[in-house]
């Protein structure tokens, strides 16, 4: 195993940035049943080690654009979960003042690019994002998320061929979580793995386990690395599993209890806690400290949604062309 | 007689037209063994097998670009996009493929196709599951646009869909998939028009032009209004590429009073084009200015419960308005 150059305490924050994830995904799921969330509302519950390890491996300065599934892109980047929940509750306080909503948060402040309802939409933009970076000469990489299903729609092919046309710094990070809806890549994709796809356009590929942190942790360093040097444009392949129904509105019936059990018996929080473990980073104290302050801190979050305001009425034309001398 | 939701409808009317009609496929996203995300093809892929309710990718260019295709080459192919907003990417094989086939071969190839669309907002989708897209296609000719208000009109107009020889979109009203119940004849072949409206309801005093979720509120706002001895005329546009003009003065020339209602954007909404009507060939009729309700021109439907409610007419601010205009 590799030399970890983290320290204790770095460590210690992604157990804490994992849980944060996973309650804050389970109160989203407990407000979507008591109807103060609405909509389709999409949750990262078994996708925490990819998100956390991927993007705590980015440099403060790189971007993040992704899809729906992006609550905990957000808090990892350092969004106030108040804020995201108080948009997931539609108030205006949340991070898109309401009026995006689960699907579509929107945090620049902490280089969130967006969530994107429309799926493979995020693509095209995380190349023009890039464009202007070397255009600008600044030194940034841009992180675009997509699920395995976003391989199949014209925007990710374009998106592929013209970054690398133009070399352009952009990790595309496929999150292959085994379903798009109820279809999985041996139904919808020629290829049954993605990274074939982005070596079509001869790009660097590779796939990682992404239900264990520090590999998608070590991977993402090592390529956001390389495209720091080399300016081009690279593609990682992180396998997991969404332990929820694709939306809240999903029973989940096209796969088995069997197959679900399987998955959960290597949940990436149990993997990495057992890893911490195993060092002598987390004793049994620190954990129950840990969590009872990530309980808490999705607590406050949630009675912040609750207590905040509602949008303006008087405001829905707001933010629909600049308005005088903004630019 | 059996009363049934619109997605009941649609969903029995496909069953019964693939029975009829071997050469009907339906394809698009979780159509199969989902059955759709609304469930309007449940079942389907049990009867009918996966060589005619095809799973396919999440690719809607070629979901459409291969169902022109297949019907170019005697397939009957239903299309089904899982929400109105998702159409975009195949927005190229529509307006540039489809509906120019027949002109372009000069009549010798047509596109029997049906492209049904789940569309429209109410149901807190936000910005991206919410839009309303009829105006994009009714004004291309050679598409064909209609969308039912009702279970009746949505068999009756599926399976007319089903008969035309070129391409048609069928716009279903998402929010009234549940909401809006109606008696169906069963067990008889029944069609129903494109390119006629429907008096829903007579009225002397106020014409209401409306189509989609906003018909269903009409008509409640109309019951209303009758109680206070305003009688309302709802006119139920349901055919909008063609549009049936002589529905629409004719209602008109009955009442001298007009108003639109409908949830997309007002500016170059599909009100615009019947008020352009209602101006140039009825406007010796017209006691009152034209009125148009509809959904504001911001880019999107708003998530926050009380931005999506201000975004959209509903049944109060329709039977205000229309109130205000009887009283013109
Ligand atoms: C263009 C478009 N088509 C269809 C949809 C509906 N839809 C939303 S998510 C999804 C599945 C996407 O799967 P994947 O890319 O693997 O990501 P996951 O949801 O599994 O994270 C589908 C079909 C959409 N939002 N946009």
């Amino acid at each position: 195993m590799k030399v970890r150059t983290e320290k204790k305490e770095q460590l210690l924050d992604f157990y804490r940035q994992m849980m944060l994830i996973r309650r804050f995904e389970e109160k989203a799921a407990q407000l979507y049943t008591q109807a103060y969330i609405g909509g389709y509302c999409h949750l990262n519950v078994g996708e925490e080690a990819t998100v956390v390890g991927a993007l705590s491996a980015l440099g403060p300065d790189d971007y993040v654009v992704s899809n729906y599934r992006e609550h905990g892109h957000a808090l990892t980047l350092g969004s106030d979960p108040g804020a995201v929940m108080a948009e997931l509750l539609g108030k205006e306080t949340g991070v898109s003042r309401g009026r995006g909503g689960s699907m579509h948060l929107f945090d620049p402040e902490h280089r969130l690019y967006g969530g994107y309802g429309i799926v493979g939409g995020q693509i095209p933009l995380a190349v023009g994002m890039a464009m202007a970076v070397q255009y600008r000469g600044q030194d940034r990489v841009v992180m675009c998320l997509f699920g395995e299903g976003a391989t199949n729609i014209g925007a990710f092919h374009e998106s592929l061929n013209m970054a690398k046309v133009y070399r352009l710094p952009v990790l595309f990070l496929c999150v292959n979580n085994q379903y798009a809806m109820g279809s999985t890549p041996n139904e919808a994709s020629a290829v049954p793995e993605m990274v074939t796809k982005a070596l079509a356009y001869d790009m660097p590929a590779e796939q990682v386990d992404g239900m264990d942190l520090l590999e998608v942790r070590d991977a993402t360093l090592r390529n956001v690395e390389q495209i720091r040097e080399t300016g081009e444009p690279r593609f990682l392949e992180a396998i997991t599993y969404r332990f929820r129904g694709h939306s809240m509105a999903d029973a989940g019936r096209y796969r088995t209890q069997e197959e679900l059990r399987r998955w959960q018996e290597r949940d990436p929080i149990n993997t990495f806690v057992r890893y911490l473990e195993d060092e002598g980073v987390l004793t049994q104290e620190l954990r129950e400290q840990i969590d009872a302050s990530v309980e808490e801190e999705v607590e406050r979050a949630t009675q912040f949604a609750m207590d905040s305001p509602a949008p303006d009425v008087a405001d829905l034309y707001k933010y629909v062309y600049a308005e005088d001398g903004q630019q | 007689m059996a009363v049934k939701t619109m997605i009941q409808t649609i969903r029995d009317t496909l069953e019964e037209e693939m029975r009829r009609d071997e050469s009907i496929i339906v394809l698009g996203e979780d159509v199969g063994l989902a059955g759709g995300v609304f469930g309007a093809t449940k079942g389907l892929q049990r009867e009918f097998g996966e060589l005619r309710v095809m799973d396919t990718p999440l690719a809607e260019s070629v979901i459409v670009g291969a169902a022109i295709g297949a019907s170019l080459n005697g397939l009957k192919p239903i299309p089904e996009i899982q929400f109105a907003d998702f159409i975009h990417p195949a927005f190229d094989q529509i307006v540039s493929e489809a509906a120019r086939f027949r002109y372009r071969s000069n009549g010798a190839w047509n596109v029997p196709m049906v492209i049904r669309v789940p569309w429209g907002g109410g149901i807190h989708g936000a910005l991206y599951h919410s839009q309303s897209v009829e105006a994009f296609f009714a004004h291309v000719p050679g598409l064909k646009v209609v969308t039912p208000s009702d279970p009746y009109d949505a068999a009756g107009l599926l399976r007319s869909a089903i008969d035309d020889p070129d391409p048609v979109m069928y716009l279903e009203h998402k929010k009234a998939y549940r909401l809006v119940r109606g008696e169906v004849p069963d067990g008889e072949r029944f069609t129903v028009p494109i390119g006629r409206a429907e008096v829903k309801r007579p009225g002397r005093d106020v014409s209401v032009f409306a189509y989609g979720l906003m018909l269903y509120y009409s008509l409640q706002a109309a019951e209303v209004l009758s109680s206070e001895g305003v009688e309302v005329e709802v006119v139920d546009v349901r055919t909008l590429q063609p549009l049936d003009r002589e529905t629409i003065l004719e209602s008109v020339a009955k009442t001298g009073k007009a108003l639109i209602v409908h949830e997309d954007n007002l500016t170059c909404g599909f009100g615009a084009e019947i008020a352009a009507t209602l101006v140039s060939d009825g406007f010796d009729s017209l006691d009152a200015p034209v009125r148009r309700l509809c959904g504001l021109d911001v880019p999107a439907v708003p998530y926050a419960s009380a931005l999506e409610d201000s975004f959209l007419p509903d049944m109060q601010k329709i039977t205000e308005e229309i109130r205000s205009l009887a009283a013109y």
